[in-house]
């Protein structure tokens, strides 16, 4: 067991702060190519088998074994429609001071360049969703722009237009910030460990609100780290085999560099 | 019933619009590398609800007029390259989608109806670049309340790749009703199979819930592996090692074009 005397890696803490946005939350869903997210469900999930509340239901896309739908992949659009999800993840190439979205590419649309896959099913869960988690690793002033080129679905809408979903958090590899729909726009919340309030403000590409001393965003607790690092990285592999032996193989690394 | 993939895929005019599944719901690579063996041009595609290494492939091979898609992707192994270069060079047309918005149509074809409505959407770009969705004011409300009305989708054609099919052409697809939606709105369908069943798919209640019947398909063919380098569920896993050589591969046209030659030489041998 020396694995879990190795601290969290900084991927690590991202996936624990995931499972904490989740709190509260009947049920989740994770979309296509977001294993950290989806990582971040099943430790909410696991986290939640150990306390005797009910349980937490997830729904990971592209899994087998990691969701429940059965009507295909319609099934999480109209579920999300009648108000049972309560919870989704969305990433963005650009994603601006609004809360904006663009998904599909840079410059003057249709002839993208670079473009991205696509808005997937963002043109409708962000409206639909309660808590839409706002996940981008890069924390960069080309992801987090003052306004994107494409809007593949908008962070606010104008009143009388039906909008009970939004944005609910923004997750990034320095730091976790909250969204005000009144004022519309972020708020952050918390440092990770070892980044800085100057450094985020350099690589954000629009301003946001803050305390002049802002909190670190906390790292998991031994007992939530053996649980990502066993069951939760077990069930991870069935769906991101690549992402969960590279997250396993950073671990020995930091495992290594500790005993050295 | 069962025929030979090719004879399905000589079936498929030119100009067809052609509907295909997400990748982890059955994708046929079998008919797609007949398809491109055979050179079916002018295709316009309908992602359901979004696309990856058979768009990919076919936009590569330059068979694609048009598409109509919520995403192209090649999921692990990264973007879509020959989907990238096509976008950025204007060679295809794009419809750019949302998820639900592909299902809307499908489901109003399956429906029998000219729309469906559906909520989100306003305010974004895909809205504003879609002249053919139209916003109107709900009918039902007393008050002011803007939706979408999404028109039906008429694939000329449906393909997929499904586990098994039994001798009256009913399909077995489990739990992945996308498949069956494709099916109900497309006017043929056209299924390759890993085995045919020697027995009645509805004769097994089991087995009856999770089958789509006869009616809605047009030509079966077993393809074993046909769904490779793509999963098949309950079956067998995505080949990611053949998917990341793809992906390096299509980064250039003549790299793209050396694997698509090197795969039919493999086929000959």
């Amino acid at each position: 067991m020396t694995q879990d005397m190795t601290p969290a890696t900084p991927r690590e803490i991202l996936i624990c702060t995931v499972a904490g946005l989740l709190d509260g939350c009947r049920c989740v869903a994770v979309g296509a190519a977001s294993p950290v997210p989806a990582a971040g469900a099943m430790l909410a999930r696991a986290l939640r088998d150990s306390t005797g509340e009910p349980p937490l239901r997830i729904s990971i896309l592209g899994s087998e074994a990691h969701n429940f739908f059965t009507n295909g992949s319609v099934e999480l659009f109209d579920a999300a429609g009648q108000g049972r999800i309560d919870a989704f993840f969305l990433g963005g190439g650009q994603i601006d001071r609004q809360g904006n979205i663009n998904l599909v590419g840079l410059g003057d649309y249709p002839r993208s360049a670079p473009r991205w896959p696509g808005s997937f099913g963002s043109g409708y869960l962000y409206y639909v969703v309660p808590r839409v988690i706002l996940y981008r690793e890069e924390h960069s002033p080309r992801v987090f722009v003052d306004k994107v080129d494409f809007i593949s679905t908008p962070g606010t809408s104008e009143p009388g237009t039906y909008r009970p979903g939004g944005p609910y958090a923004l997750l990034t590899g320095k730091a976790l910030f909250d969204f005000n729909k009144d004022k519309r726009g972020f708020r952050l919340k918390s440092l990770h460990p070892d980044h800085t309030l100057a450094e985020v403000t350099e690589a954000t590409g629009f301003a946001f609100d803050h305390d002049p001393d802002p909190a670190t965003t906390p790292g998991p607790d031994a007992a939530t780290l053996h649980l990502l690092r066993t069951r939760v990285m077990d069930e991870l592999a069935e769906t991101y085999p690549a992402f969960a032996a590279e997250l396993r193989a950073g671990i020995e690394t930091t495992d290594r560099k500790a005993t050295v | 019933m069962a025929t030979d993939v090719h004879r399905l895929a000589a079936q498929i005019a030119p100009g067809s619009s052609v509907a295909i599944p997400v990748d982890y719901a059955g994708v046929s690579m079998a008919f797609t590398r007949a398809l491109i063996e055979i050179g079916t041009r002018d295709l316009t595609l309908i992602c359901v609800p979004t696309g990856g290494m058979q768009a990919d492939m076919l936009i590569g091979a330059g068979q694609v007029r048009a598409i109509e898609t919520s995403a192209v992707s090649l999921g692990e192994a990264g973007g879509a390259p020959r989907f990238n270069a096509a976008v950025k060079e204007g060679s295809i047309a794009l419809r750019d989608a949302t998820c639900p918005a592909i299902h809307a149509g499908l489901l109003a074809a399956q429906k029998g109806v000219p729309f469906m409505p559906m909520r989100g959407l306003i305010g974004s770009d895909l809205l504003r670049n879609r002249p053919d969705w139209t916003v109107i004011d709900n009918p039902t409300s007393d008050t002011p309340d803007p939706i979408v009305l999404i028109p039906a989708i008429h694939p000329d054609v449906a393909i997929f790749h499904a586990p098994m099919a039994d001798r009256e052409g009913n399909v077995w697809i489990g739990r992945r009703r996308e498949l069956a939606a494709m099916a109900y709105a497309a006017r043929r369908t056209f299924v390759t199979v890993e085995r045919m069943s020697e027995t009645r798919l509805l004769d097994d209640e089991k087995m009856a819930a999770g089958t789509l019947p006869g009616l809605y398909v047009t030509d079966v063919a077993v393809a074993e592996n046909g769904a490779w380098p793509y999963g098949l569920w309950g079956a067998y896993p995505v080949d990611q090692a053949e998917m990341a050589r793809y992906a390096r591969a299509a980064r250039s046209d003549d790299g793209f074009a050396d694997y698509i030659a090197a795969r039919a030489a493999e086929v000959v041998s």
